[in-house]
């Protein structure tokens, strides 16, 4: 394992961590509006006062000088101490709330949405691939063991979804279901329809397995002592695909989440109240949006972390990423 | 009769795989095509249902556009008209189709033409200083192409306007003029960039260590003369070769920018279409978006084959 593969790994464990905790990481309830503080600038903590006294760490409050231009100061003549583990990991006071990311334009706390957000955005491009390589090796399988007729109807079918123009059938699945829907409805509906439009590579890719390692030895031997092909299947040949599997996952991953982010950016994923990262970035995709405010790119900045996690994380297994030779 | 075996021209052989692949792009078309009004027409709620106000109103507007038939029966005469290249009426626009998605294609297909220029400018000469020697420039492209790899078209392209509005250097929105297309066309072209980086550079790795290059440096040849004129030119096959993958992450791509950056062209349309229930226009884009990615795959294919003669054109299908 070379050492950025290792970072990669670091940082995803961190996003699981983050995924996992996200409730309790986010200071705020994601729809919490701080209607003094709209589009409030991120605010730095410190730990050194103006009279250089050290402090646990705290921030100055924000004052809002000039409502029409966003105009905010600190108010350094008053200290905000971080209260620690007082329901959530960190927060400000309740009145005088912290905005590590800055706030958007209904005062709502970028930090927090960006956090649980990562659950609906990881979340969905996760099971997506999860139900992509299920359908992949579940027909790359019988493909790739039955052969004959079944392989290579199988296999047109395949190349039939994979010359398909993904974001228009993408779109159009989408676009056949109703235009309002449940976040819950939104979820199940994005899973199920990248799930359909990523298994094809993956289908093509342990059907080449298949066929090789059907012939090997050790199958032929499972066969020889009346072993059921279910069995040979799934004891002997899949796990011969799954780091195939795993270089797969690694590339659908990321491609899913910056789908998620596409469509709902569009407005055909995860509608605006939900924090969902695309849905957020409408805010900074809205007139002036993420000019007046660039901190509204937040989870901008997410989707390019997860990805490029994931991207490490199989260094060396991708060949357009790492077959450069040297580390 | 002993049965001669049949010797074709490699002419021959060339025209049946031009004429086979477009058989199969219209098929492709076709079935997009269809696929997409069909699921278009299934969705629930049509365009007459946001007109709001009167039923009767609602109903009239219905009968107009013939949305009170059964599907089936839109299906087929839609399919009856489009043998004739009449791909209907836009509900909203009131405009045919076929004028309205010829002129958003025509933008879409100069931002994706720019943007694979402006790729190609930018992503090669990095892929040959990479993958040609070491040092601090190389890693600084490196590490650029990695990260750039990882940044999505979408977001290219909204730090790009972020940028653009905040520093006043380019319009975004506004009347098309070629500057317009600066914003659109860089956010689309930076991550194609960095993929082009990536192969040219492991491609003109692989070419270097050919043993004809290595003779031709032994012989005394200018390493830079050996990269520039030799190597290069061995390392074009496999990025010619991408060069039609790439063309639908083009699309796909473009989709986004074109959204974040109000640029007229298919993917803005596509979103109006879907979103208005405007059926006939969904259908008319899908089949411009699956023109598109067959004709590019098309191009790069016999491109490929053109270079390079092992490519078996008898039985790529």
């Amino acid at each position: 394992m070379i050492a950025r593969q290792r970072i990669g790994l670091t940082f995803a464990a961190m996003l699981a961590l983050l995924v996992a905790f996200a409730p309790w990481i986010a200071p705020y309830e994601p729809a919490r509006q701080f209607s003094t503080h709209p589009f409030a600038p991120p605010m730095r903590p410190h730990v050194i006062d103006d009279e250089a006294r050290l402090h646990a760490p705290f921030v100055y409050p924000l004052r809002l000088v000039d409502p029409l231009e966003r105009g905010y100061v600190e108010d350094r003549t008053r200290v905000i101490p971080l209260r620690w583990l007082s329901g959530t990991l960190v927060r400000g006071a309740d009145t005088e709330p912290w905005f590590p990311l800055g706030s958007d334009g209904l005062g709502r706390d970028v930090f927090s949405r960006v956090v649980l957000g990562a659950r609906l955005s990881l979340g969905v491009a996760l099971l997506a691939a999860v139900i992509a390589l299920a359908i992949g090796a579940l027909t790359g399988a019988l493909a790739g063991y039955a052969g004959g007729w079944a392989d290579s109807a199988l296999m047109h079918l395949a190349d039939l979804v994979l010359v398909l123009p993904g974001i228009y059938v993408v779109l159009a699945l989408r676009g056949a279901l109703p235009l309002v829907l449940t976040p819950r409805q939104v979820f199940t509906a994005l899973v199920l329809v990248l799930g359909f439009v990523g298994w094809p590579a993956a289908a093509r890719g342990v059907r080449g397995i298949f066929l090789i390692e059907r012939r090997q030895e050790y199958a032929e031997a499972a066969k020889a002592l009346g072993a059921s092909p279910l069995r040979v299947i799934a004891r002997h040949l899949l796990p011969a695909s799954l780091g195939f599997l795993a270089v797969q996952a690694s590339v659908l991953v990321p491609a899913f989440v910056m789908a998620e982010a596409t469509l709902s950016y569009v407005g055909l994923g995860f509608a605006p109240p939900t924090p969902s990262w695309g849905a957020m970035l409408q805010d900074a995709g809205a007139a002036r949006g993420g000019a007046d405010a660039p901190w509204l790119l937040a989870p901008a900045g997410a989707i390019v972390l997860a990805v490029f996690s994931i991207h490490l994380a199989s260094s060396g297994r991708d060949p357009l990423l790492w077959r450069d030779g040297e580390s | 009769m002993a049965r001669q075996p049949r010797i074709a021209s490699r002419r021959g052989l060339f025209v049946r795989f031009l004429l086979r692949r477009a058989v199969a792009a219209v098929a492709l078309v076709f079935v997009v095509a269809s696929g997409s009004l069909l699921l278009a027409q299934i969705a629930p709620g049509d365009y007459a249902a946001q007109l709001g106000g009167d039923p009767a109103v609602r109903a009239a507007e219905r009968a107009r556009l013939g949305l009170d038939r059964p599907a089936a029966e839109q299906y087929a005469s839609w399919l009856r008209r489009s043998l004739t290249l009449d791909l209907g009426d836009s509900f909203q626009y009131r405009r045919p189709v076929r004028t309205l998605v010829g002129e958003r294609a025509a933008n879409t297909a100069l931002l994706a033409a720019m943007a694979l220029v402006l790729a190609t400018a930018i992503g090669i000469p990095c892929g040959v200083v990479t993958g040609s020697r070491g040092g601090f420039l190389a890693s600084v492209i490196r590490t650029a192409s990695l990260v750039l790899l990882s940044v999505p078209p979408l977001i290219t392209s909204l730090v790009l306007v972020t940028i653009a509005v905040r520093t006043g250097l380019a319009p975004i929105g506004g009347r098309m003029s070629a500057s317009r297309l600066i914003v659109p066309a860089l956010a689309l072209a930076l991550p194609l960039a960095a993929t082009l980086e990536r192969l040219q550079s492991q491609a003109l790795r692989d070419a270097l260590h050919r043993p004809n290059m290595i003779a031709a440096l032994a012989r005394g040849v200018p390493k830079s003369r050996v990269i520039w004129r030799h190597a290069w030119r061995l390392s074009l096959g496999p990025i010619l070769a991408i060069y039609g993958v790439m063309i639908g992450s083009l699309f796909s791509g473009s989709f986004a920018v074109e959204i974040v950056t109000s640029w007229p062209g298919l993917g803005e349309l596509m979103r109006q279409a879907l979103m208005s229930r405007d059926t006939y226009l969904v259908a008319g884009c899908a089949a411009a978006g699956a023109l598109f990615l067959a004709a590019g795959v098309l191009i790069a294919d016999v491109l490929h084959a053109a270079i390079d003669p092992r490519i078996d054109t008898e039985r790529t299908t």
